[in-house]
């Protein structure tokens, strides 16, 4: 039999019972579109993680005060307790190789008002440094200058988030006055919008310089975190580790297991923020494929009840000279094509599912040319696999026996 | 040219459970013949023409198509002889469903492989000879009346220009007046285009349109006689 006259037996046989066709279709159809859908949503939470801690900074190692502790652990103490001071930050900045900026913070939640509104936002006490290792830059205004560090000035630059909060959206804030727990600031700079969300939003942040948060809003001469920015991200590993031994030596702790401190390096970070959207993207994956599963036994299911029902088809096909080749391929190209036109379907369905997630906002997602190749190998197999029992037994069948079945 | 020599079949259901269905047949069809095989009901006439057919193999004995000894031919050899040297109508599903009547008469040359042009000249063509109106030829398998049916039958056994047409109890499901006119077809065929054909049937009536009649009764042939018209 020719490849042209396989294909109409398979076309009118899949057509005579549409009703039948559609829905074991459907399986496969939802089985490989769930497969894309996850994969795809699970890649955008992965690189939409990756790059919103990327966004933090860059090439970053966090010190902070207070005992290391593993993820998930009780926090107490950690950025509350007094052991990180200025001098710290200045043995880091002078004696650390490869560290090409340190920025010193001090930062507490505050009430904030201005004339009339009033907020409640992180105000970050730091120094002309912080615009480096965070990545933050000023729209409009200055950032805080050295000189403003010095003399402890009252001046402030928000984020535009805080400033929309306080003035109005898009208003000229610059040179106006806020209040923070009662104490004038004058305005001086506007950051960029950096998006982000959560608690330590960069765009509702109100940063001032260090001194001033020290003298008016902790009242004592303690730092809440340093962030050293290393020159590049091959030496942020070896930063990290001479910034942990410097401070070991000048806080003089005997064991290192018991550092009143704790550093954390940015790609650390990634790395296990990756391997958990990994884990995730293949645990989406495996539910899915259970689906694709489950649709293929739908596809076995249904091509041995076919094969019962045309027995006695098979048997005048036999009859007059199909050989056991010609009934094996043609009830295997049946099932094969029925996996795959519900391939072809579900990756349109899985892409149109992605595409949705993302125009909606929910999270950027990524459909890959590998996935969809997956999902066409896989189709086709659950096609071969499930569809060579019913086709085997087909082929099998007695002529005889066959055309006597009634 | 059919020879067979002594041919049996033993069916057997488990090991103490055998039945001997052919018990030792021998005859010869020459090319252009009207043979009909009669008996009543039970008697062994299908399996003979299973096995005439090639749809099966002989317990024992030999049997000859064209001089070529089929009885111990493999599956797939056996199903090369039936595409091209037999062409069968049955008393029931004859036709594939879903499939139109000119589909239907191709489907030997289709598992054959002749191209699409010849094998649909060839099918009209035996469609004609079938007594089969063009008309219908586009019409699908469960569209037709039973002599319809009977008659695409007869042109797919004929597609082939086989050695010989069996048929097996063919007006067995018809009228009187239309299994008149199939088995006038099957006259036709064998008077104007010299087809050899086996017609298998428990009425003496249905066999008296054939010009020899072969007699079977508990698998054995009892008479094999010319037909006095
Ligand atoms: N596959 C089989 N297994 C066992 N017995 C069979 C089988 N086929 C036919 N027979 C028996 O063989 C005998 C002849 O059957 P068959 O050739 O169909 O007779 P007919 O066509 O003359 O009515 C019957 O008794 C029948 O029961
Ligand atoms: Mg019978």
């Amino acid at each position: 039999m020719t490849t042209e006259d396989i294909l109409h037996e398979t076309y009118s046989a899949l057509k005579s019972n549409k009703a039948r066709t559609g829905l074991t279709m459907l399986g496969i159809v939802i089985g490989i579109s769930s497969v894309i859908a996850m994969v795809a949503i699970g890649n955008g939470a992965k690189s939409s993680i990756q790059s919103s801690i990327e966004s933090i900074g860059s090439n970053l190692v966090v010190v902070t005060p207070g005992a290391q502790r593993s993820f998930g652990g009780p926090s107490s103490g950690r950025g509350n307790a007094q052991t990180l001071t200025v001098e710290d930050g200045n043995a880091i900045a002078n004696n650390v190789q490869n560290v090409l900026t340190t920025a010193y913070i001090v930062s507490s939640r505050e009430q904030i008002t201005a004339t009339g509104t009033n907020t409640n936002t992180n105000v970050i006490g730091t120094n002309p440094n912080y615009s480096v290792a965070r990545n933050i830059e000023v729209d409009d205004g200055t950032f805080i200058s050295d000189s403003a560090v010095l003399s402890a000035s009252k001046v402030a630059v928000i984020g535009p988030t805080a400033r929309d909060d306080l003035f109005g959206v898009g208003t000229q804030a610059v040179g106006q006055s806020i209040r923070i727990k009662g104490i004038q600031f004058k305005i001086i700079g506007i950051t960029k919008a950096k998006g982000g969300s959560g608690f330590s939003n960069p765009d509702d942040s109100i940063y001032i310089p260090y001194t001033t948060a020290q003298r008016y809003l902790s009242g004592n001469k303690y730092l809440n975190e340093i962030d050293v920015s290393a020159t590049d991200a091959s030496s942020t590993t070896q930063v990290q580790t001479d910034i942990t031994n410097l401070l070991i030596e000048r806080h003089k702790i005997s064991d290192p297991t018991k550092a009143d401190f704790s550093t954390l390096n940015q790609s650390d970070i990634i790395a296990t923020a990756s391997s958990v959207t990994n884990t995730f993207t293949v645990l989406l994956g495996a539910v899915a494929g259970i689906s694709l599963v489950v649709g293929g036994i739908g596809i076995m299911n249904m091509m041995l009840t076919t094969v019962t029902e045309r027995t006695r088809e098979i048997g005048l096909r036999k009859a007059i000279g199909a050989k056991k080749r010609d009934i094996n391929i043609q009830f295997l190209i049946e099932s094969v094509i029925l996996t795959f036109l519900g391939g072809v379907m579900g990756t349109i369905l899985g892409w149109a599912i992605s595409f949705t997630v993302q125009k909606l906002g929910i999270l950027e997602t990524s459909v890959t040319l590998s996935s969809v190749l997956l999902a066409f190998g896989v189709s086709a197999a659950i096609g071969i696999i499930f569809g060579y029992y019913p086709a085997r037994r087909a082929s099998r069948l007695n002529p005889i026996e066959a055309l006597r079945y009634e | 040219m059919i020879e067979v020599k002594n041919i049996t079949k033993t069916y057997s259901q488990g090991k103490d459970n055998e039945f001997q269905a052919l018990k030792g047949v021998s005859f010869t069809v020459n090319d252009g013949e009207f043979v009909a095989i009669m008996g009543p009901s039970g008697s062994g006439k299908s399996t003979l023409m299973h096995i005439l057919g090639c749809l099966d193999t002989p317990s024992s004995g030999t049997y000859l198509l064209d001089g070529k000894d089929v009885s111990k031919l493999s599956d797939d050899n056996l199903a090369d002889i039936r595409r091209d040297n037999i062409g069968f109508v049955f008393q029931s599903f004859n036709l594939l469903p879903r499939t139109t009547v000119l589909r239907n008469v191709t489907f030997p040359l289709i598992y054959a492989e002749v191209n699409k042009v010849e094998r649909n000249t060839r099918a009209r063509q035996a469609l004609i000879s079938a007594g089969m109106d063009e008309a219908h030829f586009e019409h699908m398998s469960n569209q037709l009346s039973g002599g319809q049916i009977q008659r695409v039958a007869i042109a797919r056994a004929l597609v082939n220009n086989p050695t010989m047409i069996l048929a097996d109890e063919p007006t067995g499901n018809l009228d009187t007046k239309t299994g008149e006119i199939v088995l006038e077809t099957f006259r036709k065929l064998n008077k104007e285009l010299s087809r050899t054909i086996i017609l298998i049937t428990h009425e003496p009536d249905v066999a008296l349109h054939a010009d020899r009649t072969i007699v079977v009764r508990d698998g054995l042939i009892i008479s094999d006689e010319k037909n006095i018209k």
